[in-house]
């Protein structure tokens, strides 16, 4: 763990977020207060402890496959912030590799 | 003297539906006369279901008058924001999903209806459940009815007000670090968060999914017990929700402490909250002690790490959940030339500070180079703490401590983000372990030159699972104590 | 490009699959996997990731995947859990792809080919994987579909959380007549376990190719591209020697390959850069917390290898090299099963690969052809299938009658002895009988014979025709043959 400061330009567009120049420079320094924080972390060995990423041990929670009722279109279009006939839409998108 | 249909709890309004001594539509028609009263001081509400709640009371009327007795017969239930409900905004505070109508409704609302409790409308919390006060909501403040001047809490803090203002006999929320117990604390209502996977999530507006879980607000431990019954159990739509068996709780409460086990934490030393705080849970131990239970020092040793390591988790979580807000499918959208200013300005435009923030952290946390010395440190450090807790419940039944750092505070007071995530010191480590906790009112403390006395909350934190024992224990401290009652909401109470 | 350039470098490729399960309802939630359909119809709050909804994982979807596993020899891993892959996309509904990353459901194995001449060849497999489709984008606006100058897009999510198998290849096929042969022998397994329909014409089976060469005797590897947009296996084969040869030619002009994704232009036969000025990927996976991990027990395992059909390239082996069925004809038979299975009931009851090889896959078949209806499903059983070739080979009767006795047999039915003796075809083997139809035929055609002792030696075949006319077609042909040859002097 290092207090290196955070790029949050770069952070920010990875997270499709715009931020003025202000919030860059205002998150910039509360992230990184947060982070000398959460940096305490390092004090702790962890070394030959697992990883929890869940408190409860369930293991093959598995659903049957059978079909249930889809939502009416009506109901999935109304809510579309622009729509063009049953489909969703979106302005240009910019190709990705 | 009879107290007034608002006044009364769960337990007695359902009980009154049942035997016909008043109807469904009077309880609804009462609390939703008390909305209307104090609703513009408290603010607990976003959307307010008059017409849904008269019409579902009638409902239960039709059915109880047919013969059925359901456990929650016509009690007016207020349901924190995050959680969908069939034709109803469903908001999470946040100015992206203002105008979204949810097309379902969510499992543990879904029980509660089931039982016969009304819906009477959709209350404030911080946006996306990000907070302590719900300061963080972009859509209307939320004040704590026992003083105008401070906030209830949060993130659930529109429940536990509606709740503690008498709009509402029962509320449910969600508690992800906290976010039930400590504004439990702050409006002298109990709050109540089950084991995690106790109760099915599908329908929570997830923030946090290995840590979000609902729970009750409500003003008497057997309200919260009947609240619970109703909700918990394995639903196939949550993979994460636990499936065995539920053990009713609330039946057969216990009386007495004794004989109980109860670990104060030597971590948490109370004389670093100020006198009187302290004094007040000294008086709370003493009282245990004097309830039958015996007490012993349990160490958490890691309990410290709490909130570090929450505020990697937690936001790491949040960052992915958040995603999905992004203009193209429902909520609001900002336009753009192209896909990604659209999302980009869409999300700059939709979210709030606090959101931003979480999302930021998280996604620095998870990001390449970053995972394994954040994140993964995190996990392993959230294994340490569940550890502690294991060894200290080798030891002891039950643990107990403050729910909150502090009473309600004022508006504004927690201008530093770091300030506020504080508040949560006390909740965090039970959140991480998964395990059940709750907090009881303890007694009140006056601010100097404050003219209210303010309410105080004893956090109880039990085994996995333990949720019987944990609701019984509470209930023998507040039947013993009754600190709940011995001042009245700034707004009153109507006789 | 010249041939000798080309053995002057190996082309290394390995080939990422991603295979639509065949299962009734999507990965997640149980919306029907289908395809097609008007657009949003088929999706639901799980699948178009609404606000709370939370996935539910398709146990016939994570079996399926297992099957394949196994059926490629890979190791199940004992534990396997669901990660989320982060990245923004209009058809993603939650902008994370539930997925796998560090713990994929199974590891290693391989793929067993065969080429057109009939040799085996195998690629290796370093995993497969299980994770949810996304809907689809059209673009709309640049008049062409394509997203290059598009003015906005439209998306339909149908498609969205559908099961998708992700199975990737070693980088240890050298050329685009073998990544061709996998595919096709990955896509006939995977059909004979029935876990996919497998049409890459409704994007069931897509394709990607990472290819790069290095000089021949070489073992490091060269800067590799990624190709996509190959929609047949035409096209990959295309795209692929398009891409060798374009990799060469800029090593051979001084050059030097960038690593990128190149997408394959059907249309102009080449491939373009895909080159994006986006951010790098970052995907930040991480262990879904909605899902919990998946945990295989010895007897799962073991029950489920137990119910594994035999794999095709397993029968390829053995109609080749057990029955000496031609490579080409091998194949036709590894895609009909039940042809296969057909074929192979009358070779255990007749022990004659040989006959079995010609009637099932000639007579048979051509019959099947024109009836339309499948030799499986005929009249003709492969035991009377087996008893019809005993009467050949016992020299019963003769090839021209068993083909009328097999019509009779497709139409009706039966078997092919009663047939035979209720109608008296067997074979006339008598030499005297037969020596009467001669001398009969060679009295009434005596200019004939005339023509035939003047040198006219072709009118031979017409007289064997009178012979066998005479005959009923029952006389031994062998034995005609050689009295006539004899009287004829």
């Amino acid at each position: 763990m290092s207090s290196e400061k955070i790029d949050v330009r770069y952070v920010a567009k990875l997270a499709r977020i715009a931020l003025t120049d202000e919030e860059v420079e205002r998150f910039g320094a509360q992230l990184g207060d947060l982070l000398e924080h959460v940096n305490a972390l390092g004090a702790l060995d962890t070394s030959a402890v697992p990883a929890t990423a869940q408190v409860v041990e369930s293991r093959n929670v598995e659903r049957p496959d059978t079909v249930v009722p889809c939502l009416s279109r009506e109901t999935v279009m109304a809510q579309a912030p622009q729509r063009q006939g049953a489909f969703f839409r979106v302005p240009r998108i910019i190709a990705e590799g | 003297m009879e107290r007034s249909l608002i006044e009364r709890t769960a337990a007695e309004i359902a009980r009154g539906v049942n035997r016909g001594e008043h109807s469904a539509a009077e309880a609804v028609d009462a609390a939703l006369a008390r909305v209307g009263d104090v609703e513009e001081r408290v603010g607990a509400f976003l959307t307010v279901l008059s017409d849904d709640a008269r019409n579902r009371a009638c409902a239960i009327d039709e059915r109880v008058r047919a013969g059925e007795r359901l456990p929650l017969a016509g009690v007016p239930l207020a349901v924190k924001d995050n959680m969908c409900v069939t034709g109803t905004r469903t908001t999470c505070g946040s100015r992206i999903l203002e105008r979204w109508t949810a097309p379902y409704t969510a499992t543990a609302v879904r029980r509660l209806e089931d039982a016969g409790a009304i819906v009477i409308g959709k209350t404030n919390l911080d946006e996306f459940a990000m907070g302590s006060s719900c300061e963080n909501s972009a859509l209307g403040v939320t004040r704590n009815p026992y003083d105008l001047s401070r906030v209830p809490g949060g993130s659930s803090g529109g429940s536990a007000a509606a709740v503690a203002g008498y709009e509402a006999a029962i509320g449910v929320g969600s508690d992800t670090g906290g976010s039930i117990r400590e504004p439990g604390a702050f409006c002298n209502v109990i709050g109540f968060k089950p084991t995690y996977g106790r109760v099915s999530r599908y329908g929570l507006i997830a923030f946090a999914s290995s840590l979000d879980q609902i729970g009750p607000l409500t003003r008497t431990v057997e309200d919260a017990a009947l609240v619970y019954d109703a909700m918990a159990g394995y639903d196939p739509m949550d993979s994460t929700s636990i499936d065995r068996p539920v053990e009713p709780t609330a039946k057969g409460l216990l009386e007495s402490l004794s004989g109980l086990k109860v670990g104060i934490v030597r971590q948490f030393d109370t004389r670093e909250l100020g006198d009187d705080v302290d004094e007040v849970y000294d008086r709370a131990y003493h009282d245990l002690e004097a309830l039958g239970a015996e007490l012993h020092d349990v160490s958490l040793p890691t309990a410290d790490y709490g909130l570090a390591t929450y505020y990697l988790i937690a936001p790491a979580e949040c960052s992915s959940n958040l995603a999905r807000f992004d203009g193209v499918r429902y909520g609001s959208r900002v336009e753009a030339a192209d896909v990604q200013a659209m999302y980009e300005n869409t999300r700059a435009a939709g979210f709030g500070p606090e959101v931003k923030r979480r999302i930021l952290i998280g996604t620095y946390a998870l990001s390449s180079g970053y995972y394994d010395a954040y994140y993964v440190r995190a996990q392993k450090a959230r294994t340490l703490i569940a550890r502690d807790f294991e060894a200290a419940f080798a030891e002891v039944d039950l643990i107990a401590c403050p729910a909150a750092s502090s009473p309600a505070f004022t508006f504004n007071a927690k201008s530093d983000p770091y300030s506020m995530y504080m508040m949560d010191y006390y909740t965090i480590p039970m959140s991480l372990a998964g395990l059940p906790a709750l907090s009881v009112p303890c007694g009140w403390v006056t601010p100097p030159g404050g003219a209210l006395p303010l309410p105080m909350g004893l956090q109880f934190a039990a085994p996995l699972f333990s949720e019987k024992l944990l609701l019984g224990a509470a209930h023998a401290y507040e039947s013993a104590t009754k600190h709940a009652l011995k001042h009245k909401p700034e707004v009153g109470a109507r006789g | 490009m010249a041939d000798v350039t080309l053995t002057r470098y190996q082309a290394v490729i390995g080939i990422e699959c991603h295979v639509e399960l065949k299962t009734l309802t999507k990965m997640f939630c149980g919306c029907p996997n289908e395809f097609g359909g008007e657009p949003n119809s088929k999706v639901c709050p799980v699948c178009l990731g609404m606000p709370g909804a939370l996935p539910a994982a398709n146990g016939e979807a994570i079996e399926h995947v297992v099957r394949a596993g196994l059926a490629f020899g890979a190791e199940i891993p004992a534990f396997s859990k669901f990660d989320r892959k982060n990245y923004f996309y209009p058809d993603m509904p939650k902008n994370y792809q539930i997925s796998q990353y560090d713990m994929p459901l199974t590891l290693g194995g391989e793929v067993k080919f065969w080429r057109e001449d009939g040799s085996m060849s195998a690629c290796r497999l370093v995993r497969i994987h299980l994770e949810e489709d996304t809907g689809k984008s059209t673009h709309a606006g640049s008049g062409d579909g394509r997203i290059a100058g598009s003015a906005y897009s439209l998306v339909d999510f149908n498609r969205a959380g559908v099961p998708l198998m992700e199975c990737v290849s070693e980088p240890e096929i050298h050329s685009a007549e073998d990544a061709v042969a996998y595919l096709e022998s990955l896509r006939r397994t995977l059909l004979a376990l029935g876990v996919s329909d497998v049409k890459m014409e409704e994007g069931s089976l897509r394709c990607d190719a990472n290819v790069s060469i290095r000089p021949a005797g070489s073992t490091e590897l060269g800067t590799k591209t990624e190709i996509k947009n190959m929609n047949s296996f035409r096209s990959v084969h295309r795209a692929i020697e398009n891409e060798i040869a374009r990799q060469i030619e800029v090593l051979e002009s001084g050059g030097r390959i960038v690593q990128e994704t190149r997408g394959w232009d059907e249309v102009n036969g080449v491939t373009h850069s895909m080159r994006s000025k986006e951010l790098a990927h970052d995907y930040r996976y991480f262990p879904d917390p909605d899902l919990v991990p998946v945990e295989f027990s010895r007897e799962t395992l073991e029950s489920i290898r137990g119910s594994l059909p035999e794999l095709p390239w397993r029968r390829f082996e053995r109609l080749t090299g057990q029955y000496g069925v031609e490579p080409k004809q091998a194949t036709q038979l590894v895609d009909n099963v039940a042809l296969a299975e057909y074929f192979e009931r009358v070779v255990a009851a007749s022990r004659h690969p040989q006959q079995a090889k010609n009637l099932v896959l000639g007579d048979l078949s051509r019959l099947a052809n024109e009836t339309q209806i499948p030799v499986a499903e005929s009249k003709v059983t492969p035991e009377a299938l087996a008893e019809l070739i005993a009467l050949i080979e016992a020299k019963t009767i003769n090839s021209k009658i068993a083909k009328d006795v097999l019509q009779r047999l497709w139409e009706n039915g039966g078997s092919p002895k009663s047939i035979v003796e209720s109608e008296g075809l067997a074979q006339t083997s008598d030499p005297a009988a037969v020596e009467k139809f001669v001398d009969d035929v060679l009295a009434a055609n005596e200019k004939v014979v005339a023509d035939y002792r003047a040198g006219k030696t072709n009118v031979a075949g017409f007289l064997v025709g009178q012979i066998m006319k005479a005959s009923r077609g029952k006389a031994d042909p062998a034995l005609v043959n050689e009295l006539l040859r004899k009287k004829l002097g």
